[in-house]
């Protein structure tokens, strides 16, 4: 073998772990979909908004510090103390399962029954609304996130395959992506068996599935809305400090959630394995493409690839590659 | 009210309480359309109560009412000896109150026993966190309750489609999992909205012989609506019978049957 097929394999590699973390970004808006039906455009701007929060905790930071330095004149910036990243994490999701209540209890709650494109356009509100708040709690500055991840190339796997072939040096993979690898694996089997073998997650797919019969054997909608939501804010912060450990905590970020759309639109808005599967299609895919067709010409594929992708599924397979056709009885 | 003082014995042996359910001069419109006007009747305990009448004679929607679907304009609605609060539908779930859809409304995409394990739902407690891990009290639960499911399984003759998504069901057949999703829920009340609407004699057959049995052998008190005059004759114990949202007609089969204003507004009256 030459070290130009290995050097493929990496690029492969590589593009499965990016896709990984496009995945982790769509799962939060497959949960909100299914159970709800609503296109959730603020997921990404909640994973910022989350690795915010986990940031400022760890690092202690006062929230709102610019502002109340600005009415009061005082000087403040932080507490002083870094908290371990157990205990941020832990209040991190604590301010994400809040916010979940508070969009149910101020947003959803008046647009019961209303068309798919009016929630839709709340959703919007809210992103932008929440890009503001999160800049106005924490700062703009970009911020580093360590949450004890081991980070850079894994020399072992390097050193191992060092010399398979000649002029190719290893296998270069981030261990960071590995970890992230293995934290989006755990979380989705987690959330499928979840929803397969306990009582609320039947109640979730009752509810995606027909809400009047769900209120009628005792299922509060209000209360699934909170739940679904909190769900989507926990898929958030892991998929934003996942991101966040990688490139740093920065306002960007949200913008990871517009390709979270192609991924949507190849694995189905209604699939959990299809977010997945769709995620690493994309991530091999532009990764891909970049290496072997981006040279000739002039590079930056990543930026188009994933969407021109999307386009061709959008019309030769609408659903998705596993999103559910609607069974119905003639 | 005394309940002791009004109970008797029906022919076949069951045991008829006081009134669980008291409908008081219920009065339900969509803005200037009367879809209920004035109506009062009660649902005693352990009776099969039937509520008959033309299309659009307000039926459907007193069964919504009753499940807090929709709530009345004017009127009272006493359960269990207690006058009701307007509530959400939900919370009249887990007061004990279950029902059945004219046009089907199951989780389409769930198998079987998972719809039938919905039903459940108000009767399992365990909080999400021990939902999460799924062991101690949320795997006794899951286990408790899903002994009660294939009880109910067994019951309606329907182990063999446990695990079919019921969108792939015949249409008698799902009619079949939806009271099986109704009966888990061990209801003080079952409201059955047409369920032998579309069926085939045979599966009518059927659907007549569950209901009894589950009045029989349970207890259940069931309200139930229904077009096929021969099925609510044979199966009702009392029956009340609404037309234009007014009602005409109150009692037992052969009271009603005899009723002359029964008698006309099906028949139709020469109006001269």
């Amino acid at each position: 073998m030459s070290a130009d097929f290995y050097y493929t394999i990496e690029v492969i590699i590589n593009g499965l772990m990016t896709g990984v973390l496009y995945s982790l970004v769509a799962l939060g808006f497959v949960l909100i979909f299914k159970a709800s039906g609503v296109f959730n455009y603020a997921q990404g701007v909640m994973a910022l908004f989350a690795a915010l929060t986990l940031v400022g905790l760890q690092n202690g930071q006062i929230p709102f510090a610019p502002l109340i330095n600005s009415i009061f004149g005082t000087n403040l910036s932080t507490f002083g103390w870094t908290l371990p990243t157990v205990v941020a994490i832990v209040l991190a999701l604590g301010v994400m399962v809040l916010f979940a209540y508070l969009v149910e209890r101020y947003i959803l709650r008046y647009l019961v029954g209303q068309d798919p494109v009016i929630l839709f356009m709340a959703t919007i509100g809210l992103a932008y609304f929440m890009e503001g708040f999160g800049d106005l709690m924490w700062g703009a500055d970009i911020k580093k996130l360590d949450v004890g991840l081991p980070q850079g190339g894994n020399v072992w796997l390097e050193s191992a395959t060092e010399g398979w072939a000649e002029g190719f040096y290893g296998f270069y993979i981030d261990n960071l992506d590995i970890w992230a690898t293995f934290i989006a694996v755990v979380l989705v089997i987690g959330l499928m068996v979840f929803s397969q073998y306990t009582k609320t997650g039947r109640a979730l797919r009752a509810v995606a599935d027909d809400n009047q019969a769900a209120m009628s054997v005792g299922i509060s909608l209000r209360a699934i809305w909170v739940i679904v939501w909190s769900l989507a804010g926990f898929v958030a912060l892991v998929a934003g400090t996942m991101w966040g450990a990688k490139s740093g905590v920065q306002f960007s970020l949200s913008l990871i959630a517009l390709k979270a759309l192609p991924v949507l639109m190849l694995g189905g808005f209604t699939s959990i394995p299809g977010a997945i599967v769709g995620g690493m299609i994309i991530g091999v895919g532009e990764k891909l493409f970049e290496y072997s067709i981006g040279p000739m010409i002039g590079g930056a594929t990543e930026n188009w690839f994933a969407y021109v992708l999307a386009l061709l599924f959008l019309v030769f397979r609408p659903q998705g590659l596993f999103g559910e056709k609607i069974i119905e009885r003639v | 009210m005394n309940a002791t003082a009004d109970t008797y014995v029906t022919e076949d042996g069951r045991t008829i309480g006081g009134p669980v359910m008291e409908m008081k001069n219920i009065t339900l419109r969509f803005g200037g359309v009367t879809a209920i006007s004035d109506i009062s009747f009660d649902i005693r305990e352990g009776e099969i109560r039937a509520i008959i009448g033309p299309n659009g004679a307000g039926k459907s929607s007193m069964l919504n009412v009753i499940n807090g679907f929709y709530h009345p304009q004017e009127g009272e609605i006493w359960f269990r000896g207690e006058k009701r609060k307007p509530m959400k539908p939900y919370q009249i779930a887990q007061q004990g109150i279950a029902r059945t859809f004219q046009n089907i409304a199951l989780f389409k995409g769930m198998s079987t026993l998972d719809n039938i394990m919905t039903g459940r739902f108000t009767h399992m407690k365990t909080n999400m966190f021990w939902q999460a891990i799924w062991k101690g009290p949320a795997e006794r639960e899951e286990i408790e309750n899903r002994e009660i499911v294939e009880h109910v399984i067994d019951f309606l003759e329907i182990q063999s489609i446990r695990k079919t998504p019921v969108g792939r069901l015949p249409y008698g057949l799902q009619k079949r999992v939806e009271l099986g999703r109704a009966l888990a829920a061990q209801p003080k009340l079952l409201l059955l909205d047409e369920p032998m609407a579309g069926m085939n004699v045979e599966e009518k057959e059927d659907m007549s012989r569950f209901i009894l049995d589950v009045n029989d052998e349970f207890g259940t008190t069931i309200a139930l609506i229904e077009h096929d005059m021969g099925v609510v004759m044979d199966i009702s114990d009392r029956v009340v019978v609404l037309d234009y949202g007014k009602k005409i007609g109150d009692g037992t089969p052969d009271e009603v049957r005899n009723n002359q204003d029964v008698i006309d507004a099906y028949l139709g009256v020469a109006h001269d």
